[in-house]
């Protein structure tokens, strides 16, 4: 029926990273006394050009059916060997990979038991190897459009550039308008350029494109499918407020009961609005919400003798009966952008953060100082007796960054350059004013960045190496408790404003995504993306892309690169117009199976179905699988009563010879 | 003295989170005992609960299963089968006088290559506690 297996072994030294801990001269020699084995060989890099042609050759040559490669792990290496086999014309699916690096040479000191147990992976991989079954892998069409989670920056960016392409995206924001963080900031380091002018006619281009469709104020509350035909639902959040009506007069904001008397989100508190508002006077799109949480009338259900917003509204626009709305439609990629969260100060509570309202946040600094924020530009803060203009202001850097203590081991990458930006815009607003800044180390690494460093030192910025460890109050002044670690001198300051240069952490509801979209945390909880270095805008979900600061702490040049990066993936099936379906997927036996439906329940995709065929004349219900649905991870197969479902690669005659080979050893 | 037994393992781990763990714990260098011998499936789902026994037959001393932290498999639901499934088997083989100690489940997820490391070393002293196992031992059939 089938051939006789032909496997050709090929162990590979990785330089020294497995030859140093692993003999792999002993491994081929031992490989080559393994059944069905032809050939066994080593070579320095096996994935190098040589290396792959010697595969190649000895397929030729001699005629191989099958391969084994024992390198480094398959998640590397696997679809390098997989074209190799194809070029030299074979199913590429005859192949199996020993993981001897990451899993052996890597973990291991001892290189006796380290050959010993690349050995047995190799032995297991030869024992699979044989049973491998020749698999096609189909296409399917593609969805030509895409949803962007978050319009910051990223995906702002990165859904210009999709539509730009000639695609349809739906662009989904949680909050009511687009901008994200970026909007929140005055000027942006080290060039100084005022962060709304370049952002706001993106914001507004990305609202009037053809192309865009945008949901402000929703959120994705459902997505199903796989790369190239995902299936999404979105939450269109009841504003209260008719869009198609609204002008945006405002009107109704003046008259609200409650104007004036909520904390302003965009303003991180430090503003007041109403329960309907208008999050920034330059939003997009320029229409009011309601608050539902804050509203009298919503959550009351009276508000005086009525609401005044409504009568004030000249459009009519406010609508109290407006409900939540879902909306279907089908993508074909997904780009995650989806930001980030300031670090909370009342986690160090030696800061004082929450109890003196003259230590701010550096996103607090940076709406106090810009024009459109609520004391319009002037540093103006109050020290707990009266509202003064700060002389002595002192920075504190590496705030929720670079700290075990709070989880954070990692550098945030912006704070240095915000720090070293706000202290020049203080020292703009308040020539008089004596600035300093606490710091561990600075880091100036990006373009620019060293050279505006320099610039701020000469302007009169004090930098003092030093990690302080309180903040108290005496009098009407902070004092700052700290160590110049330079001259290992306890110092004892006094300042008016202490700024904290909070680092950047995950969104606290990062959690919902990664649900909703099967997404893994590196150690630092920002979403993981599928390789460190060669995938950095892709993730393990096929056909979902990371842009921006959800990935890890970016400035805004780094995350505009990474949003143009991760459109360009997504963009790859769309243009493609198909997607590769995985061949490894799980097939159903006929001839035993009981048509029990076990599967059927199990099965999370409902791939399977039960279906009626004819078995020797009489009609019997079976399994069947839906190929396109089936995502080949085998939980069927464990449940089978017949053992008559399977996965293709991964059927129980194919793991059974790979646990006797490791298990065989005494 | 007698030497320190030196059990022997089979691992199962699912290819996006405990596999891409171990991994992890290789690129990092963290060391860890060579008993431990891994094969991948691509969900902890996947591993019908007659692997475990096939294991134990075939001459493992222990069986480690570990897969993505409940509620994150990337097949949605494949780790909460086999939390159940493997329980089970657990009980079962407790009840037929496999020492529980041989057979141990764990989460693990693509970052947490220090805990992979403390699962290894968990699973490894447990076999070794509990000493050579023989029990369902059966002629090697070979493959």
């Amino acid at each position: 029926m089938t051939e006789k297996p032909k496997v050709g072994v090929y162990v590979c030294h990785c330089g020294i990273n497995i030859a140093a801990t692993v003999d792999v001269e002993a491994v081929t020699e031992y490989a080559k006394g393994l059944p069905n084995v032809v050939i066994a060989r080593n070579y320095a890099y096996m994935c190098s050009d040589p290396g792959q042609l010697l595969i190649k050759e000895d397929i030729k040559e001699k005629g191989l059916n099958r391969v084994v490669v024992a390198s480094c792990s398959p998640r590397m290496h696997e679809p390098t060997f997989r074209k190799a086999l194809q070029e030299a014309g074979l199913n590429p699916y005859f192949l199996e990979m020993a993981n001897i690096r990451e899993q052996c040479s890597w973990v291991h000191e001892d290189r006796e038991a380290a050959t010993e147990k690349a050995k047995q992976l190799v032995a297991a991989a030869v024992s699979k190897a044989r049973l491998l079954e020749p698999l096609t892998s189909r296409e399917v069409d593609a969805e030509p459009s895409a949803l962007v989670i978050g319009a910051g920056i990223a995906g702002i960016q990165a859904a210009l550039d999709i539509a730009d392409a000639g695609f349809k995206v739906y662009l989904v924001e949680k909050s009511p308008s687009v901008g994200g963080r970026m909007a929140q900031l005055d000027k942006t380091f080290p060039t100084l350029d005022c962060s709304a002018c370049i952002l706001t006619p993106k914001m507004v281009d990305a609202a009037n494109h053809p192309n865009i469709e945008l949901f402000t104020y929703s959120e994705v509350e459902e997505v199903s499918g796989y790369i190239g035909n995902f299936e999404v639902k979105v939450r269109k959040k009841a504003r209260y407020v008719d869009v198609s009506k609204c002008t945006g007069c405002g009107a109704c904001a003046k008259e609200c009961r409650l104007a004036g008397r909520i904390p302003n989100e965009f303003d991180e508190g430090l503003g007041k609005r109403g329960a309907i508002y208008l999050p920034f006077p330059q939003a997009v799109p320029a229409k009011y919400t309601i608050d539902p949480e804050k509203c009298l009338f919503l959550t009351r259900g009276k508000c005086g003798k009525g609401p005044k917003c409504v009568e004030a509204c000249p459009a009519g626009a406010i609508d109290f009966e407006q409900e939540d709305e879902i909306v279907s439609f089908r993508v074909g990629a997904i780009l995650v952008a989806t930001g980030f969260d300031v670090f909370d100060p009342t986690k160090k509570p030696e800061y004082g953060y929450a109890d003196y309202p003259n230590v701010i946040t550096g996103l607090e600094m940076e709406r106090l100082v810009s024009a459109s924020g609520p004391t319009g530009g002037n540093i103006v803060i109050h020290n707990g007796e009266e509202e003064i203009v700060p002389k002595d202001i002192a920075f504190i850097q590496c705030v929720g960054s670079r700290d075990k203590s709070v989880g954070n081991e990692y550098c945030s990458r912006v704070c240095c350059m915000y720090t070293a930006k706000q202290a020049h815009l203080v020292k703009d607003k308040i020539p008089d004013a004596r600035v300093r800044v606490y710091y561990m180390d600075v880091r100036a690494f990006g373009k620019g960045f060293e050279e505006f460093y320099d610039r701020v030192r000469r302007e009169g910025i004090r930098y003092v190496r030093g990690n302080p460890s309180e903040i108290f109050r005496r009098g009407n002044k902070l004092v700052i408790k700290v160590e110049d670690t330079l001259t290992a001198t306890p110092l004892e300051d006094e300042v008016d404003l202490v700024v904290l240069a909070v680092g950047l952490e995950p969104r606290r509801d990062a959690r919902k995504i990664i649900e909703l979209l099967r997404l893994s945390q590196s150690p630092d909880r920002f979403f993981l993306e599928a390789h460190p270095k060669l995938r950095p805008v892709d993730t393990a979900t096929d056909g979902v892309y990371l842009a921006g600061c959800c990935q890890g702490p970016k400035d805004i040049p780094d995350t505009v690169a990474q949003a143009k990066g991760a459109a360009a993936s997504a963009l790859i099936p769309l243009a493609r117009g198909k997607v590769a379906i995985d061949a490894q997927v799980a097939e159903v036996n006929e001839a035993t199976c009981r048509g029990c439906g076990f599967c059927v329940s199990i099965c999370p995709y409902s791939a399977i179905e039960l279906v009626t065929v004819n078995r020797m004349g009489h009609m019997v219900e079976v399994a069947r699988v839906n190929e396109a649905l089936c995502k080949g991870c085998g939980s069927c197969s464990a449940g089978c009563l017949s053992d008559s479902i399977q996965p293709r690669s991964f059927r129980d005659r194919q793991i059974l010879p790979q646990i006797a080979a490791l298990g065989g050893t005494r | 003295m007698s030497e320190q037994f030196e059990p022997n393992i089979v691992a199962f781990l699912c290819n996006w989170c405990s596999y891409a763990g171990a991994d992890l714990a290789g690129t990092s260098r963290i060391q860890y005992p060579a008993n431990i011998k891994v094969i991948r499936v691509m969900c902890s789902g996947r591993v019908n609960p007659l692997f475990v026994v096939n294991a134990l037959q075939q001459g493992a001393d222990g069986v480690l299963i570990s897969g993505c932290h409940p509620g994150d498999c990337h097949y949605m639901e494949g780790n909460f089968y086999a939390r159940r499934r493997l329980k089970l088997l657990k009980e079962l083989l407790e009840y037929i006088g496999v020492d529980p100690r041989r057979f141990n489940m764990s989460w693990v997820s693509a970052s947490e290559g220090h805990k992979w490391k403390e699962v290894v070393e968990k699973a490894v002293e447990d076999a070794r506690a509990a000493g050579p196992f023989n029990q369902f031992r059966r002629r090697q059939i070979g493959w």
